[in-house]
């Protein structure tokens, strides 16, 4: 279990993971020497497993289509689904992957730049491996919200008074 | 027409605030610290369940102390919270902002020629409200040397046998100094001692750092002593929505709800049905606010006292309240100076009372952003000051 002011840390970083160890510190009261070595740890132990800006490709203008496919797999003895997704998750065309419940079972996220780009690939990728029964895939139209963050519309402006008691 | 304005308004100081206010208004892209309202707007689901209430048609009056699931919720939240027991039936009513709650309380219990006790320095309303109320204040001096808690000795010597009622806001606008249950117990025998009545604005309450509030209603036999009041502004970014409450003795409570249901008959229902929303669903999004002011805190204090000024460290509300007397300026020189030189607009102490002459009042509730380029600003000023 985290301790409350490691997770306060943890969030700060999840939050920005550009502020360095003594802005940290400033932050939080905790020391640099204790923040540097908690981050360490916490690499160590793959808790922090990397450190990306969130990117809205939609604005760069280029040319990006994305899917969630829903995989419908078998099963197999002794390894139930993990054999399969450890196969898959080697991929980079997926960027995401998750074992669901309900009517499926895996849920794969791909990026491609085409559509045909994405289409080959269930075909000749996922649908045709050993103990995939069936592949139903749905198109991303449009991005809303992404990792926490609002992607439309304008930000909401604060019309505080500049001075108030 | 100045004539016909009755004379106790007419003599009545305006704002400290208001003036500063006015000079900043005629300047155009500044960094302004002086505000006190969050920087946050109101958690989605608070602002979704009042649409939701309008798109019902709830656009009636409510009754006079306000809808009584409110007032459950309030009663329950309490009790959770700060361990104070209300009956929602008799010893709660909902206001419009706990502006009005201070108003009543003054108005329902003080008469010509009582004393007020009230902490300096301290949030704004407190006198005006007392004079208006007909009657009059004795300041109660706090001091940065006791972490700006109020002290007995302070008290005694203010005191006087004409005083009726003792504010207490802590968490303190401006200070953010808060009273710890040791502080508060010897508050506790000198009210009892001189059976006197306690306001206690306890608006800041969930904003404390490393802390929990006591509240004074908590302590032992003040519960009928004290009119405890808050609200939803700071806790739940609601300024806006106009919701605050007092809770107290039914007696009380039933002299003030005579004056709110003549004056203002009802808080805006629209509000009350939101603040059920933010009682019930919004302690998270509070939480992660409480948090992000936390950091900011840290930054302030940190920054000011980089630049040699000693900045005592404020455990609540959203305020620091540096002194920035080395600078051989005075409160308002500072404000006014800082603000033509650099463009950042603080708060003079001197607002808030006498005592706070020698410090000015930075709010953060900012974002880091605008924090960190305001601390540069104040900087170079600091630097230029300290350097002639």
């Amino acid at each position: 279990m985290l301790s409350d002011k490691d997770r306060t840390l943890l969030k700060l970083i999840a939050q920005d993971c550009r502020l360095k160890p003594e802005e940290l510190s400033i932050q939080t009261g905790l020391t640099v020497e204790y923040i540097e070595k908690r981050i360490c740890d916490w690499e160590k132990e793959k808790v922090i497993v990397g450190y990306q800006p969130m990117i809205n490709w939609d604005r760069t203008g280029d040319d990006k289509v994305s899917a969630l496919i829903e995989v419908k797999v078998l099963p197999q003895r002794g390894y139930g689904f993990d054999k399969i997704a450890k196969r898959l998750q080697k991929y980079p065309e997926i960027k995401a992957l998750y074992l669901m419940s309900g009517g499926y079972d895996l849920s794969v996220l791909i990026e491609g730049k085409t559509m045909q780009d994405v289409a080959l690939f269930v075909a000749e990728k996922l649908a045709s491996l050993e103990h995939v029964q069936s592949t139903a895939t749905h198109f991303v139209l449009r991005r809303y919200k992404q990792d926490g963050i609002e992607l439309m519309g304008e930000e909401e402006t604060l019309q505080r008074l500049v001075v108030s008691p | 027409m100045n004539n016909y304005l009755a004379t106790h308004v007419a003599t009545l100081p305006p704002s400290g605030i208001r003036k500063f206010f006015d000079l900043v208004a005629t300047m155009k892209d500044v960094i302004s610290l002086g505000v006190g309202e969050p920087d946050f707007v109101t958690p989605w689901t608070v602002r979704e369940s009042g649409i939701f209430s309008l798109e019902e048609g709830q656009t009636m009056y409510t009754s006079n102390a306000g809808l009584f699931e409110l007032r459950e919720e309030l009663s329950h939240h309490l009790s959770k919270t700060l361990d104070l027991s209300y009956d929602p039936h008799h010893e709660i009513l909902i206001t419009s902002g706990a502006s009005e709650a201070v108003d009543l309380v003054m108005r329902a219990v003080l008469e010509p020629g009582d004393v007020v006790l009230v902490p300096d320095p301290s949030y704004v309303s407190y006198a005006p409200c007392a004079i208006l109320a007909g009657a009059s204040v004795n300041y109660v001096p706090t001091y940065a040397k006791d972490d700006f808690r109020m002290r007995v000795e302070e008290l005694e010597r203010v005191y006087t046998p004409k005083a009726k009622l003792l504010v207490l806001s802590y968490p303190n606008n401006p200070t953010g100094a808060i009273m710890n249950r040791e502080d508060l117990l010897p508050i506790a025998d000198f009210v009892s001692k001189h059976n006197l009545l306690v306001l206690a604005d306890d608006i800041y309450s969930d904003l404390t750092y490393d802390q929990t509030h006591v509240s004074f209603a908590s302590l032992p036999g003040m519960k009928d002593r004290t009119l405890f009041v808050s609200g939803f502004s700071k806790s739940y970014a609601m300024t806006g929505w106009r919701i605050g409450y007092v809770a107290g003795h039914p007696d009380l409570i039933q002299g003030m709800t005579k004056i709110h249901q003549y004056t203002m008959l009802c808080a805006p229902i629209m509000g009350q049905f939101a603040a059920i929303e933010a009682l019930r669903s919004a302690t998270e999004a509070k939480n992660d606010m409480v948090t992000a002011y936390d950091r900011r805190r840290r930054l302030l204090v940190h920054g000011f006292r980089q630049m040699g000024l000693d900045c005592f460290e404020p455990l609540g509300a959203f305020y620091v309240f540096p002194n920035i007397s080395k600078t051989g300026l005075t409160s308002e020189e500072f404000a006014e100076q800082l603000l033509k030189e650099e463009k950042v607009a603080v708060v003079p102490g001197t607002a808030f009372g006498p005592s706070g002459e020698g410090h000015i009042r930075c709010s953060y509730a900012y974002s880091m952003e605008q924090l960190q380029e305001a601390l540069k600003r104040i900087s170079s000023f600091v630097e230029r000051r300290l350097n002639i």
